[in-house]
């Protein structure tokens, strides 16, 4: 599968001469599979330019996993090209919550007074979908979503191809709670999407002095993702959501933070960028 | 996906962790009803630690305390709050009688919940349990 990140930024868009080289675009990546079909994880603003490079040129069908509702994970999809082409086959998938259905959660974003065109009135006339708790397959991969600690429902996915993983939980609290380098770990949160992926993309947002003041915002430290991806056997973490406020000089100090912190693994640390691609 | 570490639903990882923090003795169980923790303020209560006890299928805790009521009569898992909470998906509570670990006899009341997160899919149950005071008191 070929992995792009198209929005690696957390909370707020974040455009700006000091966002250059990491990028100010909301959580977005694309997954193609060998059989050609597209994966879309989160829907924040890099799904636009995600939209514009497709063109034309999209296939028949997409699958859109979204991890949770909050705007950062969402807000870009009501301007994805492909959305407006009444020929695409659109599926959106996302948490499922106790209550009420991901349509009817995701539909007043799509309505006044936050948007002039009703859900109802687009033309690809996308399906949503609650993820399935069980495994389950899209065209050559295998797909995974399970609940994990972020306020509200969200889930991880876990993208599995040909024995490569690629687990995506770019809004994630495992140490809440729980002493991540000591715990069971059957009893960390996301656990089981990260067990020995290819890549992990990883919640990185705060360093640990920021952390600490804000302990339950749902979001990880620098420490707490490298602990976990070690903990989960990750072949090569990549630190994703960054903080709207840290400049990309101050993501090179986080870097070299969790370099220093990983020196007995994971094999592989590095800072999530736009345009940066994988192929596994 | 590998299986090698079967992972718990986040709902009974939030449930474990809340009950880590509290001083009310709280007792978790899973969706099959197998015990998968209880806290340190469930220990005197239940006069062993959770370290001794471990995992214990339903057949097997609802046993090892050898619940009564205030009569003697032994309390089936069924009528236990938990065993209500489980077979018919509601909070239960009740009064009744129990010998701990230690060997020590002890009246307790529980108050049993479901954790649903569908109506109907139950991924596990939480009761939470005190002594009862001594006749003629009022306790806290």
């Amino acid at each position: 599968m070929k992995v792009r990140v198209w929005g690696c930024r957390g909370s707020l868009a974040s455009p700006g001469p000091e966002t250059v080289r990491f990028g100010g675009q909301t959580s977005c990546v694309s997954v193609q599979l060998s059989d050609g079909s597209l994966l879309i994880l989160d829907a924040g603003t890099g799904i636009r330019p995600l939209g514009m490079a497709l063109g034309g040129d999209h296939p028949e069908r997409i699958d859109v996993f979204i991890t949770h509702l909050h705007t950062d994970h969402i807000e870009g999809l009501r301007f994805f090209d492909p959305i407006w082409d009444p020929s695409v086959e659109l599926n959106v998938w996302g948490p499922p919550s106790p209550i009420r259905g991901l349509r009817s959660r995701i539909a007043p974003y799509f309505a006044p007074p936050f948007f002039p065109v009703h859900l109802r009135s687009i033309p690809s006339h996308p399906e949503f979908r609650d993820t399935p708790t069980r495994t389950w397959r899209i065209g050559s991969a295998a797909v995974t979503a399970q609940l994990v600690k972020h306020p509200g429902p969200t889930v991880g996915y876990r993208v599995e191809e040909n024995g490569h993983a690629l687990a995506y939980l770019p809004d994630h609290e495992p140490a809440l709670g729980s002493d991540l380098s000591t715990v069971g770990t059957e009893w960390i949160s996301g656990f089981a999407l990260a067990e020995g992926s290819t890549v992990l993309l990883h919640d990185a947002q705060y360093t640990k002095a920021e952390y600490d003041e804000r302990v339950g915002w749902g979001h990880s430290s620098t420490e707490d993702a490298v602990t976990f991806g070690r903990r989960a056997g990750a072949e090569r973490l990549v630190l994703f959501h960054h903080d709207p406020l840290h400049t990309d000089e101050q993501l090179e100090g986080v870097l070299a933070r969790a370099k220093e912190l990983s020196a007995s693994g994971p094999d592989e640390v590095e800072l999530a960028r736009e345009g940066m691609t994988f192929e596994l | 996906m590998a299986e090698a570490h079967p992972q718990r639903n986040l709902i009974l990882i939030l449930a474990r962790d809340l009950a880590s923090r509290l001083a009310t003795p709280v007792f978790v169980v899973d969706h099959e009803g197998t015990l998968v923790y209880f806290n340190e303020a469930a220990e005197p209560v239940l006069g062993r630690t959770y370290a001794e006890t471990g995992e214990l299928r339903a057949g097997g805790w609802a046993t090892e305390w050898s619940p009564t009521d205030d009569e003697g009569r032994p309390i089936p898992l069924e009528d236990l709050p938990l065993g209500v909470a489980f077979r018919e998906g509601r909070a239960s509570h009740r009064s009744f009688r129990i010998v701990g670990g230690d060997r020590v006899a002890r009246a307790i009341e529980a108050t049993a919940f479901p954790l649903l997160i569908r109506e109907d899919e139950i991924v596990g149950a939480i009761a939470v349990f005190w002594e009862r005071p001594p006749e003629g008191t009022t306790g806290r």
